[in-house]
């Protein structure tokens, strides 16, 4: 791998567990679980919009493990993994077909990734129920979603040319 | 793209409020709560009679009082279990990630005549 995409996915990571860590310190507003802005996705969705899916993956998923491993434990690992798969998967496929937005494509994001922890909370903790929560977590994940595809909208259109 | 987007973004809003509506419409109530630690049910407790439950050994604590059922306290970090309040209609949940921990409301079981009794 060239030197400086190394270092650009290094980097990338790094701010993704650090805005991870931010996030977490902020108290939820609302009691139900999951509920989070998403700014660790602003350097998802940006490096899918600048380096690639490839790369969006590898940055998401490592931060995934890491920000686990340093501050939390396996169970928060296996609710963040599921949520950030699928939330991955829904986003390349999205920007894929080329028919929407910067912004589409993170609601898109912050919607699935709430989805995933939702649907994997219900297998683990076998309990339906679980899934009432869902219309909460999808207003909150395309809200959260907005202000984030905005965000990375505009750091894109920044910084694209000094990434490429 | 943005006029489109902005259609979608609507569309998942309104399906997200319509089942919403729906699921708050259609609410009946409960008979009793199940609690569940790491999928396996732990208990079970009827709505209409007033107690405190501790639950998991302790870690979380359950009251049930005037047919509503909430916990009020918890040993996870958080708390949010405490914050989601109570719940009395079928399908309502308090979820306690942590402990691995759900509290639902349930209705009639066929099989289950204790729990009214």
């Amino acid at each position: 791998m060239k030197p400086k995409k190394l270092a650009l996915l290094g980097i990338s990571i790094m701010l993704s567990m650090i805005l991870s860590y931010i996030e977490s310190q902020i108290p939820a507003f609302v009691a139900v679980p999951g509920v989070k802005v998403g700014f660790p996705n602003i350097v998802t969705v940006f490096v899918l919009y600048t380096l690639g899916p490839k790369d969006a993956c590898i940055v998401n998923i490592i931060r995934v493990f890491a920000t686990g491993l340093l501050f939390g434990n396996p169970i928060s690992i296996t609710y963040s993994l599921c949520g950030a798969v699928l939330s991955l998967v829904g986003m390349i496929a999205l920007k894929a077909t080329n028919w929407f937005s910067i912004v589409s494509v993170s609601v898109v994001g912050g919607v699935l990734h709430n989805v995933g922890q939702i649907l994997i909370a219900v297998i683990i903790t076998e309990t339906q129920q679980l899934v009432y929560y869902l219309p909460v977590l999808f207003i909150s994940g395309t809200i959260a979603g907005i202000v984030i595809g905005i965000a990375a909208g505009i750091i894109v259109k920044k910084l694209k040319h000094i990434i490429l | 793209m943005k006029k489109r987007d902005i259609i979608f973004i609507c569309v998942i809003l309104a399906v997200a409020l319509l089942s919403l509506v729906a699921v708050i419409l259609t609410r009946q109530t409960g008979v009793g709560v199940v609690v569940k630690i790491d999928g396996k049910e732990a208990g079970k407790y009827p709505l209409n009679v007033n107690a405190t439950y501790e639950l998991n050994g302790g870690t979380n604590t359950l009251i049930i009082e005037d047919g509503v059922a909430f916990l009020v306290d918890a040993d996870c970090p958080d708390k949010l279990c405490v914050r989601q309040g109570k719940i009395s209609k079928k399908g309502q949940t308090i979820t306690c990630l942590p402990n691995k921990l759900t509290v639902s409301v349930c209705g009639e079981d066929k099989g289950d005549v204790d729990i009214i009794s």
